[in-house]
């Protein structure tokens, strides 16, 4: 790269989630006519999706290459497998995380498991996307991050973007991936205009992102709640505590020597994310870092997560549920006193 | 017995003599397969979940020879036949059932998820109506493709209570998908007695719900499911969508091997077998003319070489190497 590429500005415009993944999945459409979507109401005439991101694309690249489904979550998701095994690459939207759970049988034991059962002779590349995230009053059923069960299953990918450049980039990746990818969107952060360059490369799967070198304490998050814990570093930073931030981007597969070399550097971890932290991503982050690191760690490793119990829908306790900067503050400061 | 019309008589479709007695070759290959199986796991030779198909053998041979290499069949745990039917190589079964390298899937699937792209058997599951779905995303792609491929998805009559059944026929007669749908009725769903777990006399009847035609048929009748099931794969294949076939049957030996028939009656047991419809069909091949006594054992006597070869060669095969056990998770493997 000569000098002067490396010097120049990148050219950025402000953008949602929304329109970056739009952008993504339009841009592999353009590139590949085998790419094909299909989900409720994705279609123009029925909107474009519930909240847009497939806006335009039917008029686009037709009905045919963009088709609204009914409220059949099994038939989609089986249409989208049995579609990408006949040569087609789909992007299938479920809506809405929780609405994966009846259609669990087609995502788990089908999905997932062919390729393996067939002896490779089967793949099923498709992106299952859908949104979720508590904080917009939709109570228990709209609501939970279950990304624990896809990253417990092996044959899936799961990815949980935190800004539209990422998101863009991900979704160009996870379309042309060979294999299942659950791609997961969280509402909160769907509707924020964030500047992101115009040209946006594929972002390899499973790869985190440093976005902040630090010295004392490596906070690891993913999704909206990395947003949170860019915020809880600022706060540190009045303090004179340097942290290393690293937005995973990817669960599954998730960047072990990434998250490994930098909590070997600052021997502290705090992992944050929206999901209840039983059982959840970060307690097998916590295990692979004590395994990997027992002895060289300078405090025990704090996990952030929900409290074991349902999205509420009252505000008050739904506020309580998330994970907030201040409590990410806290665990930050507990791991140096 | 059709709930729709479908043509009948003289203006049903009729298979040739060369397509009477390639049904037959493929009713006698299941039925020889069948016996070996159950012989094998007898012997204590191979251990394997077995879901016998014998007293089924028609459905899938008079089904298949109106299908080329290129159309696709999903199928269930009971399903070895409609595989053999589709013409899964034998070799390549048997090692997939001890489960050696040189099967189908390598020996990672077993014998409840047979997949042998090259001649159309996509599909194996194990999971009672999770055939349907997939069948309609095989179809769309082809009706994205242009290519007149049609798609049969094979179930029991058990699966006719599922949701997918449900969601997939809806969405298969909105999308005017090339789809068949093969109900193959053997009266019973595991355990339970058809009338005790179905709402209707003809799962058929369950079409005209979802705007498409359904027909019920005598599955044990090769020129009956030839006609039915031919005209239903020219209608998929013309773009004017799918069709439920409803073909009554009986499986002689249980839900599972080792299975007691506890919940049948030994006389309606033993009338199904006293109507085996391979034997039956072999006498109406020579009764008609269309084969003489001397063809049919010279298929039935290579049939049987051929199962030998298959299971001689599926022993002797290697079995997976570790590796396997991590490979094929993902294409690019596991970390």
């Amino acid at each position: 790269m000569s000098a002067t590429a490396e010097t120049k500005a990148v050219e950025t415009k402000k953008v949602t989630i929304i329109q970056a993944i739009n952008e993504a999945i339009s841009e592999a459409m353009a590139a590949d006519p085998k790419v094909i979507v299909l989900g409720e109401d994705v279609a123009d005439r029925e909107g474009g999706g519930v909240v847009g991101v497939t806006r335009g694309l039917s008029t686009k690249y037709g009905d045919d290459r963009v088709r609204s489904t009914p409220i059949t979550e099994q038939a989609i998701m089986g249409a989208a497998i049995g579609a990408a095994i006949g040569g087609y690459k789909v992007v299938a939207e479920i809506m809405l995380m929780n609405f994966t759970t009846v259609a669990m049988d087609m995502i788990v034991n089908h999905a997932a498991k062919l390729r393996f059962m067939s002896g490779g002779q089967t793949g099923v590349p498709i992106v299952i996307r859908m949104m979720t995230g508590a904080g917009i009053s939709s109570g228990g059923q709209h609501s939970d991050f279950l990304e624990a069960w896809f990253a417990h299953t092996p044959g899936l990918k799961v990815v949980l973007p935190s800004n539209p450049e990422d998101a863009k980039g991900l979704m160009l990746s996870a379309i042309a991936d060979p294999d299942p990818v659950m791609f997961v969107e969280c509402t909160r952060a769907y509707f924020t205009p964030t500047e992101m360059p115009v040209h946006v490369a594929p972002i390899p799967l499973g790869k985190a992102k440093i976005t902040q070198q630090g010295t004392d304490v490596t906070i690891i998050s993913y999704s909206e709640i990395f947003l949170r814990a860019t915020a809880a570093a600022a706060e540190l930073a009045k303090d004179g505590i340097s942290v290393e931030l690293i937005d995973l981007r990817t669960i599954s597969p998730w960047d072990r020597e990434t998250v490994i070399a930098s909590v070997k550097k600052t021997g502290r971890a705090v992992i944050a994310h929206e999901a209840v932290k039983q059982f959840g991503v970060g307690a097998e982050i916590a295990a692979t870092l004590q395994d990997e690191l027992f002895g060289q760690l300078k405090a025990p490793i704090k996990r952030l997560g929900a409290p074991f119990t349902s999205v509420p829908f009252s505000g008050v306790l739904e506020q309580a549920f998330i994970v907030s900067v201040a409590d990410i503050v806290a665990a930050a400061r507990a791991t140096l006193a | 017995m059709a709930t729709t019309s479908f043509a009948s008589g003289a203006n049903a479709a009729q298979p040739d003599a060369a397509t009477q007695v390639e049904i037959y070759r493929r009713m006698n290959l299941i039925m020889q397969n069948d016996e070996a199986s159950r012989k094998i796991i007898r012997s204590g030779r191979l251990m394997m979940p077995y879901y016998s198909q014998r007293g089924q053998e028609v459905i899938p041979s008079a089904i298949s020879v109106n299908l080329n290499d290129d159309d696709k069949i999903c199928t269930i745990y009971r399903g070895i036949h409609d595989m053999l039917a589709k013409g899964v190589p034998l070799r390549m079964l048997w090692a997939e059932i001890a489960g050696r390298v040189t099967g189908t899937c390598k020996g990672k699937g077993g014998p409840m998820h047979i997949t042998h792209p090259a001649s159309g058997a996509i599909l194996t599951t194990g999971i009672v109506g999770s055939s349907m779905p997939i069948a309609n995303g095989l179809a769309w792609a082809a009706k994205l493709d242009k290519s007149r491929q049609v798609t049969i998805a094979n179930f029991g009559d058990g699966a006719s209570n599922i949701g997918a059944f449900h969601e997939s026929l809806n969405l298969a007669s909105l999308w005017k998908l090339p789809v068949i749908f093969v109900c193959q009725n053997n009266r019973f769903a595991e355990h339970t007695r058809y009338e005790n777990g179905t709402s209707v006399d003809q799962i058929s009847k369950r079409a005209a719900g979802y705007g498409m035609p359904g027909v019920t048929v005598d599955g044990n009748d090769p020129f009956e499911m030839y006609a039915v099931a031919n005209e239903a794969i020219n209608r998929a294949r013309d773009g004017e969508g799918p069709t439920l076939i409803e073909a009554m049957t009986f499986r002689f030996f249980g839900h599972v091997f080792g299975d007691d028939d506890f919940y049948m009656t030994k006389e309606e047991k033993s009338a199904a077998m006293a109507a085996d419809p391979v034997p039956l069909f072999r006498a109406k091949l020579i009764a008609t003319g269309v084969a003489t006594e001397g063809q049919l054992v010279a298929i039935e006597q290579k049939i049987a070489a051929d199962i030998q070869d298959a299971i001689e060669f599926a022993l002797s095969s290697a079995t997976p190497p570790l590796e396997e056990l991590t490979r094929d998770v993902y294409a690019e493997g596991v970390a």
